[in-house]
């Protein structure tokens, strides 16, 4: 170990404390996913590029751009500390809702939605970097210190919640929206919602759930194409059931995938069909893997630290990069109902790789070991 | 304690602001966080684990419905049904694999591209059928069936969703038109809907899944191609409405061909007018007329009640009730029994049946099978037509073939047994392996059959089917030329013409029957339309082309003067016989 590290222990730079204090398990477990990104995007790219009349490596090229990028973001991020970090969330997420609000306003509208700003060359998509930021503010609120003087804790955290759902129904990006939601519901429930109250939050989802069904024409389709599969069009979820058959357990071979080219959206929402037909099963297995060991890992992590802010951070950060991983997965193998949702660092985009970066870049700084009088700890 | 600190952290906004537990509080917090987070985590990782059976559900156990594309024709299934062959292994149905292409409606993006597209690859397709499908509600709709592996492709082509090729099999008959009553054919989805198609529909199903072969006849198709062509001629040349015919084995019953005309395309009986479906050899029942005057003189010979010397009057016509019944050719004289049937004489045969009594003549029309349905692997099997009640009339009519009405199948299984020494026969048209064991039911006794062999030559040696004659063969055989009942009264210009030919008739292996639907008399035959000119002739061409093919020996006469075969040694006056 102390041959092949580059730091030493007692290099006390920031760099070197750094490496000592990481979650060094993590990190590898990021960059493996990282390098898969990497493969898969090679792959998938001709297939939707050629569709809209690019190079075929079009794709490809900007993802190997973002990744490097991204990583270099991540562990710029993960060097802050606690209260780098809380900056980070509060600035975020002022910022991020006032950029939601101008997306509103001038943003580019594509397939139907206004989500993006388009920023002279390329396309940035607020949302994305607002989700972890509001994560972390939503820790710092709910967990701040005894003697602050600010009333009404629960709601003014909650405040920026519900106008960055607000704005995000509005673009529209209702699964966005279900996150930011969703990741606000378990921060709650970590920080000590009563177990009263979590399940009746259960039991208004799913009568929100069941008042959506019946009053959003779109909603309904989607859920009644899920349960009788003819009903609607399946034809991307059909496709890529088919990739998953043709793939097999060893899949056909990088670049050999033949549903990915009638697959159109092979590059963000179906990437992890093409990760199917070429690698096979058993890649799809790891890359499952990969997902749920950072998530574990981070909750395991996090709860042996005495810093409730950190506690209640991470299990947001780490549950919105949790439901984004099961929820793309999970449409892919028709497991649930069909929604757009991005698989990090597998799907082709910028504000996304960018986006998951920072919030796992929040996640390392803030699981990094502390002095203290019993020694290291987090 | 740590509950107390939590509501109290709960409800801080609206009650307590000022917390001087903070110290506790804190840890209990913590405390709560982290077995909160503890179940979160266990949640997910539960979550993470149904991804993966998933995965594996999806990808290698429980593979989804198959919605094909061309693509892949490896996995293609072959054949669910078998295919069917002649005797010698020559192919008359096997299966293609196609494509069928139906429409999704709902999946279709411009429905315009869609239509326009189908048009220039499908000119056949009618633009606004197509357009109205997809414009319909319907979840899939079938566009077209039968496509060739290029229009298969040609699609996959287009890349529109909403286009889904499915495999199928498209049953193909190479021989066309000529088997087209006796193997039958099948609808779309590959069902027999009849001839054989239906008949053995579990067989060739059966067969195809235990990869058992080819489902074998007992049809020969040089044979079946012979009598089709005399056949077609002669309809041709008489004008006749349509025609029947088969070769039979005598012995073993098997039919070697099976004609129907007018004939229909099997691939599409749908485009054929509906009476070219008829199967006028086993489904049509027909009064025949003197083809039947053979059984009555057996029927009397085998009970002893006449021999072969004994002779009836048939000086004048005899009158029952209302009826008359005369000749056609009246000798008006006593007729010997060979030669009322050389003769084709009514009122001769009338009188013996008048003998043999209506019991007896019913009992052995029973025995040959002449009112059930006869036994065949085919979906058309006509019921005999017979008089409900059976008076002395009946008798006389039916002696000479009127009254009941059977299928030519039904004469020519039992002229089998006329002659091939006694035993009924039952007609197949599935090959019979060699040595197969048959039941033996006796119908007349042998030495009766080698009376009904002599007589029979004698009628195409000296009678009225001399025109069934063939150089180098011993051709036996009788000619029946009968009214058509049309509306309850006999027309005379409207006949059912046919002949029942045995060859050799010394020791018979093959029988041939051949029948004409109101032919029409010709210059050439004189005006006259009669069996002897419109079916025997037929059965003579048949044979002459047949013979040599089925490997019967001709009988090589180097001389006029070389004997004749000892049993036909028949003056024809009916003064001696010695066989």
């Amino acid at each position: 170990m102390d041959q092949v590290t580059p730091f030493s222990r007692t290099d006390t730079s920031v760099v070197g404390r750094w490496w000592w204090t990481v979650d060094r398990w993590m990190l590898t477990a990021v960059l493996l996913l990282m390098l898969l990104g990497a493969a898969l995007a090679l792959a998938s790219s001709p297939a939707a590029a050629e569709r809209i009349g690019l190079d075929p490596f079009h794709f490809a090229r900007q993802q190997l751009l973002f990744l490097p990028v991204a990583l270099v973001v991540m562990i710029a991020v993960s060097l802050l500390s606690r209260t780098g970090v809380q900056r980070i969330g509060t600035t975020g997420t002022v910022l991020g809702i006032a950029l939601l609000a101008l997306t509103l306003m001038v943003g580019v509208e594509l397939n139907g939605a206004q989500r993006w700003l388009s920023l002279g060359g390329f396309h940035l998509q607020p949302s994305e970097f607002v989700k972890p930021c509001l994560a972390v503010f939503l820790a710092a609120v709910l967990t701040r210190p005894r003697d602050d003087k600010l009333p009404y804790g629960m709601l003014l955290a909650s405040l920026p919640v519900v106008v960055a759902a607000l704005l995000l129904v509005l673009q529209p990006d209702i699964g966005m929206a279900v996150t930011v939601a969703a990741v606000w519901f378990v921060q709650m429930f970590v920080v000590g919602m009563p177990i009263v109250l979590a399940v009746l939050g259960g039991v208004a989802t799913a009568g929100g759930l069941v008042f959506a069904y019946h009053n959003l024409t779109h909603v309904k389709a989607r859920i009644d194409q899920f349960i009788d599969p003819t009903t609607g069009d399946t034809y991307q979820v059909d496709t890529s059931l088919r990739a998953f058959e043709a793939g097999g357990l060893f899949g056909r071979g990088p670049g050999e995938g033949v549903v990915k080219h009638v697959l159109p959206d092979a590059h963000t929402d179906f990437i992890f069909a093409v990760a199917a037909e070429e690698f096979g099963v058993i890649a799809c297995i790891v890359i499952i893997g990969l997902f749920g060991f950072i998530v574990v890992r981070g909750f395991a992590r996090a709860m042996r630290g005495r810093d409730l802010f950190a506690v209640v951070a991470v299990s947001g950060l780490l549950a919105q990069f949790g439901f984004q991983a099961l929820i793309n997965m999970g449409v892919a193998i028709r497991l649930l109902p069909a929604k757009g949702m991005t698989l990090p660092f597998l799907s082709y985009g910028g504000s996304s790789a960018m986006a998951t970066a920072i919030g796992l870049g929040m996640v390392l700084a803030l699981t990094r070991e502390r002095w203290s009088d019993e020694g290291y700890e987090l | 304690m740590r509950d107390l600190a939590t509501r109290r952290w709960w409800r801080r906004g609206s009650t307590s602001r000022r917390e001087d537990a903070a110290a506790q509080a804190q840890p209990a917090l913590l405390e709560r966080a982290r077995g909160r987070l503890l179940v979160t985590g266990v949640i997910f990782l539960l979550c993470f684990g149904a991804l993966v059976v998933r995965t594996l559900d999806v990808a290698v156990i429980g593979a989804p419905v198959d919605i094909s594309t061309a693509g892949d024709a490896s996995a293609f299934d072959p054949a669910a049904r078998a295919d069917i062959v002649d005797r010698h292994g020559v192919l008359l149905a096997s299966n293609l694999p196609t494509h069928a292409l139906y429409v999704e409606p709902g999946k279709i993006f411009d429905r315009e591209e869609a239509v326009a597209a189908l048009g220039r690859l499908f000119p056949d397709l009618d633009p606004e059928r197509t357009a109205s499908l997809i414009a319909s509600g319907k979840k899939s709709a079938l566009l077209r069936h039968d496509l060739t592996p290029e229009q298969a492709h040609s699609i996959n082509r287009l890349g529109i969703p909403g286009l889904w090729l499915e495999r199928q099999e498209q049953r193909v008959y190479p021989q066309g038109r000529l088997f087209a009553h006796a193997v039958g054919f099948t609808d779309v989805d590959n069902r027999g809907l009849a001839g054989v198609e239906k008949a053995a529909d579990a067989e060739l199903r059966r067969r195809a899944e235990a990869h058992s072969g080819p489902l074998a006849l007992s049809l020969d198709i040089r044979v079946q191609h012979a009598l089709a062509q005399a056949l077609q001629d002669t309809m041709t040349a008489h004008r006749a409405l349509g025609a029947a015919g088969m070769v039979m084995d005598v012995e073993t019953g098997e039919l070697l061909a099976l004609v129907s005309l007018p004939s229909f395309d099997p691939k599409a009986p749908d485009r054929s007018p509906a009476e070219t479906l008829f199967n006028r050899a086993t489904l049509g029942t027909y009064e025949l007329g003197s083809t039947f005057k053979p059984f009555t003189v057996a029927a009397a010979l085998d009970l002893g009640i006449a021999g072969i010397e004994d002779s009836y009057d048939a000086t004048e016509p005899i009158r029952v009730s209302r009826y008359l019944i005369r000749d056609h050719h009246p000798e008006n004289r006593w007729l010997t029994v060979p030669e009322i049937l050389i003769h084709s004489s009514n009122i001769g045969a009338a009188r013996m049946a008048v003998e043999v009594g209506a019991e007896r003549q019913r009992t052995f029309l029973d025995a040959l099978g002449m009112f059930e349905r006869m036994p065949l692997e085919t979906s058309e099997r006509g019921r005999p037509l017979a008089p409900r009640r059976w008076s002395e009339h009946t008798t006389m009519t039916v002696s000479y073939g009127h009254g009941l009405a059977v299928t030519p199948l039904h004469l020519l299984a039992n002229y089998a047994a006329l002659v091939n020494g006694g035993i009924a026969v039952t007609p197949t048209l599935l090959k019979r392996e060699p040595g197969e064991q048959m039941v033996q039911r006796r119908v007349i006794s042998a030495e009766t059959s080698a009376v009904m062999r002599m007589l029979l030559y004698a009628v195409v040696a000296e009678g009225t089917g001399k025109n069934a004659a063939v150089p180098g063969y011993l051709v036996g055989g009788k000619t029946g030329t009968a009214e058509k009942a049309i509306g309850g009264r006999y027309k005379r210009d409207s006949m059912i013409t046919n002949f029942v030919g045995v060859f050799p008739i010394d020791r018979p292996r093959y029988a041939v029957l051949t029948m004409m639907d109101e032919p029409k008399g010709t210059k050439e035959t004189y005006g006259f339309a009669t069996a002897g000119w419109t079916a025997a002739p037929v059965a003579g061409a048949v044979i002459e082309r047949i013979a040599p093919l089925l490997g019967v020996p001709a009988i090589v006469e180097p001389d006029e003067t070389e004997e004749e075969p000892a049993f036909a040694r028949w003056d024809g006056a009916g003064r001696h016989a010695s066989y």
